[in-house]
């Protein structure tokens, strides 16, 4: 019995239900990967189908491509599809097409159908949400409508699985294509058409004639250097003008499809007054649109801190026990100090996250599905536009205060690149809850606990305060990187405003796993990587002192007499010879006008791993063990004095340190998440560097004036 | 022929009044004309907006800008200044 690869792409608008059949034709056989040389995602699912009259079973790779309204791209999303459609060559170039089409929203629909219809691969049309086009009071006649197209047309409800079993049929038999254009790509270039089909391997008049249209806009390596040379010249002789062909299509195929759709769809006799219209005027109300809005990110706050509590406090203490129970099998050595403080450690300040970003993107994906994250974006564009970000910019700006990995990610829904560098490059900014345990023991050091007007902690104002320190910088950045960073294309602020949907649960489910797994993964490697380093630098040392106080530590660790203590402040000692104790002494210069001794540049360093970090690092500096709860650290750094006598953690000291945490970059997760979304290092050096420059200069000066 | 010259030149013999796309208020409707911008013409138009297709504003956003219109049986949000590009006649 043989088995035959059948490749189907699956081509649809936005909002056209595309996600939930690839999910439904595919279930859990899916993999996510890269589109060669992009980092646009490739979800790719299989399923088999059985022609039980050839007795051949054919093996479906269906490829989910990103929604288009077009084949004229625009941005690099766009560029995806319109190169699987028509480079012949590309390696997931479809032997059938299926194209969704939202049938309460035919006519856009059928626009992007007819262009694929034109590019002569054979196409299947589902015609989805029939329910709520029934319900619009359009009846769309499906067998008039594979007439006028040539087509199968297949009318389904994919969330409710209905139609499912006639589309698998219809991609196993399609029918012949038909002889004629939907729309003749010929009436608009005769002669042009005719040279590229004997030039190139395009399939089709229509495809020719795209390949004009693009060809200076899209990668079309398929045609190489010479085939590039050689377009430019064939328009030059035609007097090819991209823009005016691309009007004059647009409008004659639109024409073209008002008639049709004349003859197959009754139009509805009256607007009925519509659900989404009575929403609408809730959400984008000017009082009630912002309260409502303020409502859903108080909710979603008090999850993201007091529930994930629960599971990060979990996997912490499972992670402890486990590294214990490690460290006790295996034999005592480099390697086992390599495996449970450098790898496991690694590998639990990672999982620790995945509670959040889990939740996040649960709360982030419902407001996306149900169209309501357009109508934040839509009441906030104005307001956000003057800093250079753009309405699309609130959930990752917000999502920051939890988390900026998930929130880097999140940005993958502003279409403008611009728009889309700024807000990843701010986003760090927002106080994420790795600062919080920094803020909370340094404001438990250095500010006194009273009450502001009797009844307002001035700790927790001081929190506050550096959330909103955290804000205003990274509304500010934005501003002046607005000036900085070059457009890629022109921005437009033109998008659908989806209806109102319940949300479908199984594509959460699917996104949910795949941005936990892009973190895990992608990021994971990296953070592990830089792990290992940090456990290197903290755990090795250059000369003879750092091998010394190792032995002395182990011999005393052997003796049954030697104290807690002592052990503590032999580590402590370790650490001061270690090359991060070393790295720490050499940086003392630069952080010194800021008020830090080396001891704080040893915590600053390992920092990088997270920034919770600098609890677990003071502790072991101070000697505290740890097992050391806050209290006792907090101690041990109030008394801690500088060798003139004075002590070390003064107002000046503590405000100057805490501005430092609010700025600096001192995330490698964030680092490798936005390497990997923006595609180069360019963008994480950036980063990295305008962050720390921010933390000097605002530490510099907060100490300077302080002190 | 583009069909946006035919119909310039009905408007021009016609007492249709003609105003920009952002002028309309929220519940009046227009007929789209033309368009001054080539790139937004090429992208609303692919979206739906072509010259003939009646559009109507539905809401503007609460500080003035964006504004979502009706057109082809959705609804579509652009900014003022797209909108400003877009020439529309009513009755």
């Amino acid at each position: 019995m043989s088995e035959v690869v059948l490749k189907v792409a699956l081509v649809g608008n936005p909002n056209s239900g595309k996600s939930t059949l690839f999910n439904v034709l595919t279930g859990l056989n899916q993999k996510v990967a890269n589109f060669p040389g992009v980092t646009v995602e490739k979800h790719v699912g299989f399923f088999s189908l059985r022609n039980a009259f050839e007795g051949v079973d054919y093996k479906v790779e269906l490829t989910d491509l990103p929604g288009i309204y077009s084949l004229y791209p625009k941005t690099l999303d766009e560029q995806i599809p319109y190169k699987v459609l028509t480079d012949p060559q590309d390696p997931s170039f479809p032997n059938r097409i299926i194209v969704i089409a939202d049938a309460s929203n035919l006519k856009r629909s059928l626009f992007l159908c007819s262009q694929i219809i034109d590019l002569k691969i054979p196409v299947v049309l589902v015609l989805n949400m029939m329910d709520l086009a029934v319900h619009k009071g359009l009846l769309p006649d499906v067998k008039k409508l594979e007439q006028a197209l040539g087509i199968k047309v297949i009318p389904a409800i994919v969330r409710q699985k209905t139609g499912i079993e006639e589309i698998k049929k219809a991609v196993l038999h399609t029918i012949p294509l038909p002889e004629s254009d939907i729309m003749p790509a010929t009436t608009l270039a005769p002669e042009l058409i005719q040279e590229i089909k004997q030039s190139f391997p395009v399939k089709s008049d229509y495809a020719a004639y795209l390949l004009a249209g693009n060809y200076d806009k899209v990668d079309i390596s398929f045609v190489g250097n010479e085939g590039k040379q050689k377009l430019d010249m064939l328009l030059q002789k035609h007097q090819f003008s991209q823009k005016t062909m691309q009007a004059t299509e647009t409008l004659e195929r639109y024409k073209t499809i008002s008639v049709l759709l004349k003859s197959c769809v009754s139009e509805p006799a009256s607007v009925r007054k519509s659900l989404t219209r009575t929403v609408d005027n809730l959400v984008t109300h000017r009082i009630w649109g912002y309260g409502i809005f303020l409502a859903i990110l108080f909710v979603i706050f008090q999850f993201i801190f007091n529930v994930a509590q629960f599971p990060m406090d979990f996997i912490d203490g499972t992670f402890a026990d486990f590294s214990q129970k490690v460290s006790e099998l295996l034999p005592k050595g480099v390697l086992n100090d390599l495996i449970v403080n450098g790898i496991l450690a690694g590998l639990g300040g990672i999982i620790i996250f995945v509670p959040q970003i889990a939740l996040l993107f649960l709360f982030i994906t419902i407001l996306e599905d149900t169209g309501y994250m357009a109508r934040v974006s839509f009441i906030m564009d104005k307001l956000l536009r003057p800093f250079g970000l753009n309405g699309r910019s609130v959930i990752p700006l917000m999502s920051g205060v939890a988390c900026a990995v998930p929130a880097i990610l999140a940005t993958r829904t502003i279409q403008s690149w611009k728009e889309r560098i700024v807000t990843i490059m701010v986003t760090p900014l927002m106080s994420c809850s790795a600062r919080l345990p920094v803020y909370t023991l340094l404001i438990s050091l250095v500010i006194p606990r009273y009450y502001v007007f009797g009844f307002i902690n001035s700790q927790g104002l001081v929190m506050m305060l550096m959330y909103l320190i955290g804000f205003v910088a990274a509304i500010f950045s934005a501003w002046l990187f607005k000036m900085f960073v070059k457009a890629k294309q022109r921005d437009f602020f033109i998008m659908e405003l989806p209806v109102y949907r319940l949300p479908r649960w199984k594509n959460i489910f699917f996104v949910i796993f795949d941005k936990v797994k892009i973190f895990l993964f992608d990021a994971g490697k990296i953070i592990i990587a830089i792990s290992i380093v940090l456990w290197f630098l903290s755990s090795r040392g250059p000369g003879k002192d750092y091998a010394e106080t190792e032995k002395l530590y182990e011999a005393k660790a052997e003796l049954p007499e030697t104290t807690q203590d002592e052990l503590n402040q032999l580590q402590a000692q370790k650490l001061e010879h270690s090359y991060a104790g070393w790295t720490g002494k050499i940086i003392e210069p630069a952080i010194k006008p800021l008020g830090f001794d080396w001891k704080i540049g040893i915590a600053l360093v390992t920092s990088f791993a997270a920034r919770e970090v600098f609890v677990g690092t003071m502790s072991t500096i101070y000697s505290v063990g740890s097992e050391g709860e806050n209290l006792p650290i907090r101690e041990k750094m109030m008394a801690e004095k500088r060798p003139d006598g004075t002590p070390l953690y003064t107002l000046a000291v503590g405000i100057s340190l805490m501005l430092f945490y609010a700025f600096a970059m001192q995330c490698m997760s964030t680092l490798a998440v936005v390497k990997r979304e923006t595609g180069t290092w360019k963008w994480p050096i950036i980063q990295f560097v305008y962050m720390s420059a921010l933390a000097w200069v605002s530490s510099f000066a907060a100490f300077q004036l302080l002190s | 022929m583009l069909a946006v010259d035919y119909f310039r030149n009905i408007n021009f013999n016609s007492a249709i009044l003609e105003k920009k796309l952002s002028e309309l208020k929220p519940g009046e409707a227009g007929v789209i004309q033309n368009f001054s911008d080539e790139e937004i013409k090429l992208k609303l138009m692919e979206m739906g907006c072509i010259p003939g297709e009646t559009v109507l504003m539905e809401r503007v956003a609460p500080l003035g800008d964006p504004m979502a219109i009706k057109v082809a049986g959705y609804q579509l949000s652009l900014r003022k200044n797209e909108a400003e590009t877009v020439w529309v006649s009513t009755l």
